[in-house]
């Protein structure tokens, strides 16, 4: 069966949708990954530091997760109508996580410091394990019929959405990790900089076991890969950036790490579109099959695509100009240069 | 014993949503109040107001940040529990729940954060139009929530193609009279949710003693705006009516505990509905030929009973029929209250009248519970559809939803929210009992921290 060709306006959504998950992945992801990385912060005045270093960010990194249920809602209403009940209790814990993280942020400051801080590293952990858990889920594929999700609650607990999730925990506190290194001088900078290498090496042992996970699953993976092998070029690209990560900490380069994890998170979503694509929902529902009717998609592109989506993206720009550079003067202050 | 995970679903979109309004419909009246007293500042240059402004600027922070929370959780019920609706009907809810936030988005992305650490960063007109760009802003993403509501409750402008629902006529689905009147009613409900609350305020500082200057300009604008708007928001609750009595008929029997058809009918105003025996039992109250009145304009009228309506298409009586009671008894409260207070205050008595002040200070949560009974009425009101006459609440569930799943979702939301709400609630109150600080000063040093600014005041 050829798939139907999705519409422009379809391809339009699809792609701002996956334009958003990526942003929202790397720019959530440094701070979920220093929420993770309060695990092996010694004591609280390092966790202070290290919460200055993305209070000016975190809240409106998280609006981008809000685009994206919104977009998906309203563009693709059925992937919208499989997935959160596919992934019912992980969007729960996700939902929960993010409150306390939130909370916590906020709370921290009236005192019972150290429950809050616990909070904050519970609520980060969970949310970037449930998200990994979601990408090993579709790995896998998502059982549909007429329409709806067709599989168990608990079906995303098999042993390679485990290992993915736990995966992006590890990356998302290496993303953390090379953010503190960039945006810090001193004493916290190095502290950083010396649990990268144990963090990278986390990631790819957890990828290898992911690998070896996903070749004994019997489903099709990698059956589109088998047609696009020029796919390939993307996990090379990732492996390169992840030699990055080390050579940038052993030549003590600041904005290396980070923007090396940054490229390495950009292949592997490459990778993962070269292997769905064109399912939205793998490996049964199509882009073209799971989009709106025209009026619906057109009614949401003026509106959000012409105006909200370019407003957004312009205020994310502005929040990283205004706290550019080095963070100086201690808490919620980072002076530009 | 089988959990059935409708029911369930159903109890924690109303635990959920319950806990949700009771944050946009105070923010909503806040932030008209907030612009409202900052334009009067700005007109009489009286420091007064500036205090009053900063006070609840704090609490309208505190809120609103309660208010996104909690807002996010709800659209995400749509697609965990509800994703038969979600499917269905997602091309028409999905881009009008999508736009509220945007809307909202927006909102704190620009004004907001101007309203809350601008004020020395910005001339003063450029303040107050922030404040009034907020204010319209809550007002415009109640738009689309009510937009989507009524769509659910009188759904119109949308075709059927093999099957699928899809829109046909946006200007229809967001334009159409019940969302001229259902919005305006909402709007009402928040201001005067915001006004009963005020003067609360205003009545507990005065009581206490505290901060008279600004309790004054407290009891005297809030008084004076719930008179005025009270009568206004009774005219729009009637129109409500009406297009409940026109196009959900089921609704408006189920409201007046209406079992039989009667020619002329009998306007029950209080007794116990029993829906088994399907009769009245201890009418307290029961006017004949009002029912066809108030309900056609017309003391002869005919007016439908449940009997008209298969049993399988009739909506529950008992929550409707008590909680658009309790609804406009709250009105009534609120309109006494207002009344009273005007003449008071005319008269120059009002701040010796500490009966008055007791009274006013206690029927601070009327607005609340006014909002909570109404939307209770409509949605209670709508079974047993999820979206009237095309989609069955119980055919809208999530398929792969098990009882136990189910809940423990329930009970998680219980926990998370009660945690959540214990301390929301506890800094409001601080905040509230606190009182106007005596020196203006700087909300926050902090950059893009609503809730830290906020805290900031809030300690005891």
């Amino acid at each position: 069966m050829i798939p139907a060709e999705p519409s422009s306006l379809a391809l339009f959504w699809v792609s701002a949708i996956a334009f958003a998950i990526l942003v929202y992945v790397i720019l959530d992801g440094f701070d979920l990954g220093v929420g993770i990385l309060f695990s092996v912060a010694e004591n609280e005045a390092r966790r202070d530091a290290m919460l200055a270093a993305i209070s000016p960010f975190w809240d409106g990194n998280e609006t981008w997760l809000i685009l994206i249920a919104a977009s998906l809602f309203g563009a693709f209403p059925m992937v919208y109508a499989v997935f959160l009940p596919a992934f019912y209790i992980p969007v729960l814990l996700m939902l929960f996580s993010l409150i306390f993280r939130g909370v916590g942020f906020e709370f921290r400051y009236r005192g019972a410091r150290g429950f809050w801080d616990g909070g904050f590293f519970i609520g980060s952990t969970v949310a970037a394990f449930v998200q990994g858990a979601a990408v090993g889920a579709m790995i896998r594929g998502i059982p549909v019929a007429n329409g709806q999700y067709a599989g168990g609650a608990f079906a995303w607990l098999a042993p390679l959405p485990v290992l993915t999730g736990v995966g992006l925990v590890f990356g998302h506190a290496l993303l953390g990790a090379g953010w503190l290194v960039m945006k810090n001088e001193g004493e916290l900078r190095e502290w950083a900089r010396a649990r990268i290498p144990w963090v990278a090496v986390a990631v790819l042992v957890v990828l290898v076991l992911a690998f070896v996970a996903a070749v004994f699953e019997p489903q099709r993976i990698g059956a589109n890969l088998s047609h696009r092998l020029w796919g390939l070029v993307f996990p090379g690209i990732a492996l390169l950036a992840m030699a990055g990560v080390f050579i940038g900490v052993r030549e003590r380069r600041d904005g290396m790490p980070f923007a090396m994890t940054v490229v390495f998170f950009i292949a592997s979503f490459l990778t993962l579109a070269v292997l769905f694509w064109p399912y939205m929902i793998p490996y049964q529902v199509t882009v073209a099959d799971a989009a709106a009717p025209d009026k619906t998609l057109t009614f949401l592109f003026w509106g959000a695509g012409v105006f909200v989506l370019p407003v957004i993206v312009i205020y994310t720009a502005v929040v990283y100009w205004v706290f550019r550079g080095k963070l100086r003067h201690g808490y919620g202050r980072v002076g530009p240069g | 014993m089988e959990l059935d995970p409708v029911f369930l679903s159903r109890l924690q979109f109303a635990f959920v949503i319950s806990f949700h309004i009771i944050f946009p419909a105070f923010t909503i009246g806040l932030a008209a109040w907030l612009a409202t007293i900052e334009g009067v500042r700005l007109t009489t240059g009286n420091p007064v107001y500036r205090r009053v402004f900063d006070f609840w600027l704090r609490i309208f922070a505190l809120s609103f940040a309660m208010g996104v929370v909690t807002g996010i959780v709800m659209a995400f019920q749509f697609g965990t529990n509800w994703s038969v609706l979600s499917e269905r009907a997602g091309p028409i809810q999905g881009p009008l729940l999508g736009y509220e936030g945007f809307t909202a988005f927006i909102l704190e992305a620009t004004f907001f954060g101007v309203m809350l650490l601008g004020r020395d960063r910005v001339p003063p007109w450029f303040y107050f139009f922030s404040c009034c760009m907020v204010s319209l802003g809550t007002m415009f993403s109640s738009f689309w929530i009510l937009c989507n509501n009524s769509w659910m409750q009188v759904p119109l402008g949308h075709a059927f193609v093999d099957g699928k629902i899809v829109p046909d006529d946006w200007w229809a689905i967001t334009t159409r009279p019940i969302v001229r009147i259902r919005w305006p009613h909402m709007l009402l409900a928040a201001f005067l949710t915001t006004g009963m609350s005020i003067i609360a305020t205003g009545a507990w500082h005065m009581l206490r003693d505290h901060h008279l200057p600004e309790a004054r300009v407290m009891l005297h604008w809030g008084l004076g705006l719930v008179a005025v708007l009270i009568p206004v928001q009774l005219f729009f609750g009637h129109l409500c009516g009406l297009y409940v009595h026109h196009y959900q008929p089921e609704k408006f029997a189920a409201i007046e505990a209406r079992w039989k058809t009667q020619q002329p009918a009998t306007e029950v105003f209080l007794a116990i509905p029993d829906p088994w025996a399907e009769r009245n039992l201890f009418p307290i109250l029961e006017v004949p030929k009002l029912g066809s009145f108030i309900a056609s304009g017309d003391w002869t009228a005919k007016e439908v009973g449940l009997e008209a309506f298969p049993p399988e298409n009739r909506p529950p009586v008992i929550i409707p029929f008590f909680a658009f009671r309790i609804m406009v008894g709250m009105g009534l409260i609120m309109l006494a209250i207002s009344w009273i207070g005007v003449v008071l205050v005319w008269r120059g008595r009002l701040e010796s009248a500490r009966w008055f002040l007791w009274a006013a200070f206690l029927s601070f949560p009327t607005g609340f519970v006014a909002v909570l009974c109404g939307w209770y009425t409509a949605e209670v009101g709508r079974q047993p559809w999820v979206v009237w006459h095309i989609l069955r609440t119980e055919d809208a569930i999530s398929p792969s939803l098990t009882g136990g799943v189910a809940l423990f979702s329930l009970i998680a939301y219980v926990v998370v929210y009660a945690v959540i709400y214990s301390f929301g609630l506890t800094y409001i109150y601080r905040l509230l009992r606190k009182g106007p600080a005596a020196e203006a000063e700087a909300v926050s040093q902090l950059p893009g921290r609503p809730i830290a600014a906020a805290l900031q005041g809030s300690e005891p």
